[in-house]
């Protein structure tokens, strides 16, 4: 028992130190940050931080902004995940089932979104969402929908986000989810077909539960990706119009990189820290209830 | 998509410059670092090889940056150590700058040279530089609002000249919305710009924040005057309640006759003088912004060039500001950007003395005043934009509006209190 405990922290050993050094600490150092007044005078000398206690805490839960950052986060996070996650999967069961004799062609150009540059990606999705010159006007002016101003309109710039985000990353959870569908075994499906399951049935009552471990974890990953939104508002609108695309992590960013405010920002940090450790934990119940784990 | 790769490219990018930096320097004598923001880091380069023919010895390579993220990687570069040898800074920002300990004092610099005169720059630009009795920056160019309007339905009105005074310009303006289509408008104030209702605050005696910046000071007499005035416009169905966003085309509405008054800076002459249509060419004009009493005073603004106190080529560095603040050279600037020049002498050249648009900005910066030189005022005037928002929405009376405005300053300013406090007990 000894020997193997010895043996088993020596091997565990570096992995921990580095764990340790590289996440824990600094997580340890940004809640004390979190603590403190850090901002431009502490930036110039350290001698003007002080110790501030939960002042900060208290002080973003009385910021419009921050509610609002909030607000728009959780509209991008409940209308995305599940369009991102519903495109994953229809995307997987084309590739797994019609489309199989191109399904190379087809996963590889699904996935390109994923591995090319953001930036790159924005300049082009510009160019599609313009007012006037834009493809996406264009196919909705022959639908008879008049020309929608996407960046401009503080109503349609979340939406259009949305639009970008779910593009951009739908291929990586099709992947999994494609790689999921592979793995359930044929016979159940032709046992289904044989107890005179329709093609819906068969979806519902073999797909689905034998997916429910994979659907979890593609679940989490991207409810976790999508609460940390920052890139697309950064080079699509930077926030605007009238803070309609401010996310918690945009907010977090202007308080700690444009105004310096690094005690602030901290706080806000481990706001979302809690909040998307309560949600995952309700996913896990939830998850555990129905006996998908 | 997370914010760590998008910092992690950030700090690729950093290193491939500082790489790029960092080459080639020994060959070529000193090479003074230069960081020039949006379309003005664009333009000085055409600039800079005859400052190179004129110093033989100096290199300069201008890094161009876009206004939008210029504050924050100067904030990121001081916190870095790496700042350059000159920058351009925006006017709003000198202040936090000089906070941090940032920049180097240029008083014994100026008083040595002969390029830069104190005397031939307009005050307001100027003393926007003057932080704690010393100077930090020169200004580069200038930046101030007044007012855009259109000729036609002033005089139309009855009125020939152009208001002077708030009376005369309330009058010109209730004549113009009486004799206006149902819908139309006698000026536009975009609710979410803060500048209109900052200009007329500017105009007051009180200044906006009190005992040296300690205090916000918005239930001044002044600031009630401006505020109510301000908000008058809206409550009389002069001014409509919309923001930037919700006016489809500012040019198309104004030729339209949608309003008659906008105020707005000199980027507006090109603008208007591009998407205006032909006919209406005649019809708009520029005026100095009117005041409580006579020709009111306006907003400082545009950007100085100050010298970083880690740089090792400061001598180097202050000869191109030098060069840059040559009247010659601020003509030619001037040329290539349409930006105001920030000195009198330069306003003589018949290029700028015969351009009637020009004009009345001219006699406006004689009369612009800084906002309070404090690193919290940015995040003030943030809030000013935002509390004003729901003034005019009329989701708070004016009291309400400006105790808000003080609570909020004052909270903003909290730190700098103790800091000064602290320092006095020293």
């Amino acid at each position: 028992m000894r020997r193997a405990s010895r043996a088993g922290w020596a091997f565990a050993g570096p992995a921990l130190f580095m764990l340790g050094l590289f996440f824990f600490v600094p997580v340890v150092l940004a809640f004390a940050l979190s603590l403190t007044d850090f901002d431009l005078y502490a930036l110039a000398d350290l001698n003007n931080l002080r110790f501030v206690g939960l002042a900060n805490y208290g002080e973003l839960f009385g910021t419009p902004l921050f509610w609002k950052a909030l607000g728009n986060t959780f509209y991008f996070v409940i209308v995305g995940v599940p369009l991102s996650i519903g495109l994953s999967l229809g995307a997987a069961l084309l590739l797994d089932g019609g489309l199989r004799r191109l399904s190379g062609l087809f996963r590889t150009a699904l996935f390109a979104p994923v591995v090319t540059t953001l930036v790159a990606v924005a300049v082009i999705w510009r160019y599609l969402l313009h007012t006037r010159y834009g493809m996406i006007n264009y196919g909705l002016a022959q639908l008879g929908i008049e020309p929608i101003d996407w960046l401009g309109d503080p109503s349609w710039s979340m939406p259009a986000i949305i639009l970008l985000a779910v593009w951009k990353n739908f291929g990586y959870n099709m992947v999994i989810l494609l790689a999921g569908l592979q793995t359930i075994p044929a016979d159940l499906y032709e046992a289904a077909t044989i107890d005179g399951a329709s093609a819906w049935q068969r979806f519902r009552h073999v797909t689905i539960p034998s997916l429910a471990p994979m659907l979890l974890l593609v679940s989490i990953l991207t409810m976790a990706g999508y609460f940390q939104l920052f890139a697309e508002p950064y080079v699509m609108t930077q926030g605007g119009p009238v803070e309609s695309t401010v996310s918690v992590l945009y907010f977090m960013y202007e308080q700690g990189f444009k105004w310096w405010n690094l005690g602030v920002a901290s706080a806000v940090a481990f706001i979302l820290f809690v909040l998307m450790f309560v949600i995952t934990m309700i996913q896990f119940r939830i998850a555990r209830a129905r006996g998908a784990i | 998509m997370t914010l760590a790769a998008a910092r992690s490219a950030l700090l690729a990018l950093l290193l491939l410059t500082l790489l790029f930096g960092c080459s080639g320097r020994g060959d070529e004598g000193e090479v003074v670092h230069f960081w020039a923001l949006g379309r003005e880091g664009e333009v000085v380069t055409q600039l800079i090889p005859e400052f190179e023919r004129l110093n033989p010895g100096i290199r300069v390579k201008v890094q161009q940056i876009p206004f939008t993220v210029a504050h924050e990687k100067l904030l990121t570069a001081f916190a870095g150590d790496v700042t350059p040898d000159v920058a351009q800074l925006g006017t709003s920002w000198v202040a936090e700058m000089v906070a941090l300990g940032a920049l180097e004092p240029l008083d014994t610099r100026i008083a040595a040279s002969r390029e830069v005169e104190q005397a031939d720059y307009f005050p307001g630009g100027w003393t926007n530089n003057v932080i704690g009795g010393r100077i930090w920056g020169v200004p580069w160019y200038a930046d101030t609002r007044l007012l855009f309007y259109r000729q036609d339905l002033l005089r139309e009105a009855g009125f020939a000249t152009p208001p002077r005074s708030w009376a005369e310009w309330v009058a010109a303006m209730r004549a113009i919305k009486a004799r206006a289509a149902p819908r139309d408008y006698a000026i536009f104030l975009p609710v979410n710009e803060y500048e209109p209702l900052l200009a007329l605050s500017l105009q007051q005696p009180e200044p906006l924040l009190r005992e040296g910046g300690r205090y916000g000071n918005f239930r001044s007499p002044g600031f009630v005057r401006a505020s109510d005035f301000y908000l008058s416009l809206f409550r009389e169905g002069l001014a409509p309640p919309l923001n930037n966003t919700q006016i489809s085309n500012l040019y198309d509405e104004f030729a339209r006759g949608h309003f008659a008054f906008y105020i707005s800076g000199p980027w507006n002459i090109g603008e208007f003088r591009r998407r205006m249509p032909p006919e209406r060419q005649d019809d708009w004009m520029t005026a100095p912004l009117p005041g409580p009493d006579g020709p009111g005073a306006s907003i400082a603004g545009g950007s100085a060039l100050a010298i970083f106190a880690r740089s090792k080529r400061k001598d180097a560095a202050w000869k191109l500001v030098e060069f840059l603040s040559r009247p010659a050279i601020q003509l030619r600037f001037f040329e290539l950007t349409g930006d105001l020049p920030p000195r009198r002498s330069v306003w003589r050249a018949p290029l700028l003395a015969q351009d009637r648009y020009a004009a009345a900005f001219g006699d406006q910066l004689e009369r612009a005043e800084p906002p309070p030189p404090v690193p919290e005022w940015e995040r003030i005037g943030t809030q000013l934009r935002i509390v004003s928002e729901r003034a005019v929405a009329g989701q708070i009376s004016p009291a309400r509006f400006r105790a808000t405005l003080d609570a909020d300053a004052d909270r903003m300013l909290e730190k700098r209190r103790a800091l000064l406090a602290r320092e006095a007990g020293r």
